[in-house]
């Protein structure tokens, strides 16, 4: 019987040159058998969404480091839902302060992984997280 | 409303969704490629093969940016190997065309090759065919870098261009032969770095020394500097060169022709291939000739006569 394959779409939005943690955790996805669509630096919220949608991925994994997470992520969410598109799931990691975290978990992020966090554990969370 | 109307009525998501539903192999989706199919053959479709990193992706990009100027709309898709050892994927050509990623006249897809060799996924085709039921007029197909053998490409693609890089030019002889005989265009791409001219030489050098017969299309040597954008235009009009080529001299209809003899044989081969393997595998006859091979008191050419016989009653008879 087919089965279906996890795709994830892996980005950074906006002015953030910071991409080692990006690389090495989609890195991480591709070794534990998923296919990780790379989109690479200085992407708008438009753009991470319209090419989550035509990629048709089952998660986005967004890494920000320059200290913008409280206004481009949560736009991301929201664009997903006048998209009727938030069935696809928002999770992040990089430099995001303790303080800021609930309310981007409010703001629609399922999860928030700072500096430090094993690939192996962010592996694990996104597939008992997420499923296709 | 099933997907292939929502996606005749244009709705993304539900081409996106059905072009899963073919890279995973769902059955689901053949009811809804039967309907899409009478909407197919519209689109103009351009191959772009050649090494790791000659420039695929950023030259898409641009071709893509002019054909958005005459106001064509665009699909794309876009394949990069599947990792052998744990069947994930890093597909990354997205990164060079991210300023049409919220263009609406742009589709762009990722594929994984899963597995399969000759520069494509096997999904390819029906992808490319949803794109041409979405109503795109061009589809480009950017193949993975493996830089010989991406025979397949040319039986789907209208226009195929190679591309090339100086100083792997260098040793021109290294390059496969089938490759000469793809192109319909090449192009020496990164022409900024030094060789550029050597490497035009030498392939054009090398399509001359090739005999082609009376009334044969002769690919052209085109230079470019993707990243910037130079020689694009020249590009584009070769492109549209070789289309009224193909168009004038009749060799479109039977390139479709063979096409589709392609398309048809291929789905017959892996339909039986699958009904009748599906069935020994169930009830361990496949199990049991396995076997008889290992001790040798069963061969392999009468099992094969014998299923034949079995399963697909007069077909046997006729195999040689
Ligand atoms: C290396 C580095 C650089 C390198 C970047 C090289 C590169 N190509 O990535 C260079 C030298 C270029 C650089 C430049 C700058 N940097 Co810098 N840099 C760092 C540093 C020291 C390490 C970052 C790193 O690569 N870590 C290793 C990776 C593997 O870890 P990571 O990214 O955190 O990823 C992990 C997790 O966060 C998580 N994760 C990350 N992304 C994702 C995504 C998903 C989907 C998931 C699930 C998880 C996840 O998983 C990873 C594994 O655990 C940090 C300090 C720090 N300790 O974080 C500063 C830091 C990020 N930089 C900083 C600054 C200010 C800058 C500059 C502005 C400095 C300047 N004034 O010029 C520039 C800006 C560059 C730009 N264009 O954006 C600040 C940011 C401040 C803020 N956010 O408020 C930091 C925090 C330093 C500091 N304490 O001030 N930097
Ligand atoms: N100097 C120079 N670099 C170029 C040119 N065109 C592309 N590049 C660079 O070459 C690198 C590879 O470009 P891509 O477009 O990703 O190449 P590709 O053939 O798609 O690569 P794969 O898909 O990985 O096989 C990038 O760093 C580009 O910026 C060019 O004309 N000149
Ligand atoms: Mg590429």
């Amino acid at each position: 019987m087919a089965e279906r394959k996890l795709r994830i779409l892996v980005g950074k939005p906006g002015l953030d040159g910071h991409d080692r943690g990006a690389k090495v955790v989609a890195r991480a996805f591709r070794d534990a058998g998923l296919e990780v669509i790379y989109t690479g630096l200085h992407q708008t919220p438009e753009q991470i969404v319209s090419a989550a949608i035509q990629e048709d991925v089952d998660c986005i994994g967004l890494s920000i480091l320059s200290g913008a997470h409280n206004t481009l992520l949560p736009r991301v969410c929201d664009l997903l839902k006048e998209k009727k598109a938030d069935d696809i799931a928002v999770f992040c990691g990089g430099v995001i302060p303790e303080d800021d975290i609930p309310g981007l978990k409010k703001a629609g992020l399922k999860e928030v992984f700072t500096p430090g966090t094993s690939t192996e554990d962010i592996v694990a969370w996104v597939k008992t997280n997420i499923g296709c | 409303m099933s997907l292939a109307e929502k996606i005749l009525q244009g709705d993304i998501r539900a081409a996106a969704r059905l072009m899963r539903d073919v890279d995973d192999g769902f059955s689901s989706a053949l009811p809804e490629l039967k309907t899409l199919y009478p909407h197919t053959g519209n689109a103009y479709i351009l191959g772009i093969t050649g090494p790791p990193g000659a420039g695929k992706s950023t030259l898409t990009d641009q071709i893509t940016a002019s054909f958005r100027q005459s106001g064509r709309r665009v699909g794309i898709v876009a394949v990069d190997p599947t990792s052998p050892f744990t069947g994930g994927a890093i597909l990354g050509d997205r990164i060079r065309m991210n300023r049409h990623a919220d263009d609406e006249g742009v589709f762009i897809r990722s594929l994984a090759t899963r597995g399969a060799l000759g520069g494509i996924s096997r999904s390819t085709g029906e992808v490319v065919n949803i794109m041409d039921a979405m109503g795109m007029d061009v589809v480009i197909i950017e193949t993975v870098g493996v830089g010989q053998d991406e025979i397949d490409i040319v039986r789907m693609a209208h226009t195929t261009a190679v591309v090339m890089v100086p100083g792997l030019g260098d040793d021109i002889q290294a390059i496969k032969a089938g490759i000469l005989e793809i192109a319909d265009v090449f192009v020496v791409n990164k022409a900024d770095r030094d060789g550029a001219d050597r490497t035009a030489r030498d392939l054009s050098m090398m399509i001359e020394m090739g005999n082609r017969k009376e009334g044969e299309w002769l690919p052209k040597v085109m230079k470019t500097e993707a990243c910037r954008g130079t020689g694009i235009e020249e590009l584009m009009a070769e492109f549209e060169a070789h289309r009224g080529f193909l168009s004038a001299s009749g060799i479109m209809q039977r390139f479709t022709e063979e096409k589709n003899r392609a398309v048809f044989s291929e789905m017959l081969k892996e339909r039986l291939f699958n009904s009748v393997n599906g069935r020994i595998l169930e009830n361990g006859e496949l199990k049991r000739i396995v076997a008889g091979m290992g001790t040798r008191s069963v061969d392999p050419y009468s099992a094969v006569e014998e299923v034949l016989d079995r399963y697909l009653l007069d077909a046997g008879s006729e195999s040689a």
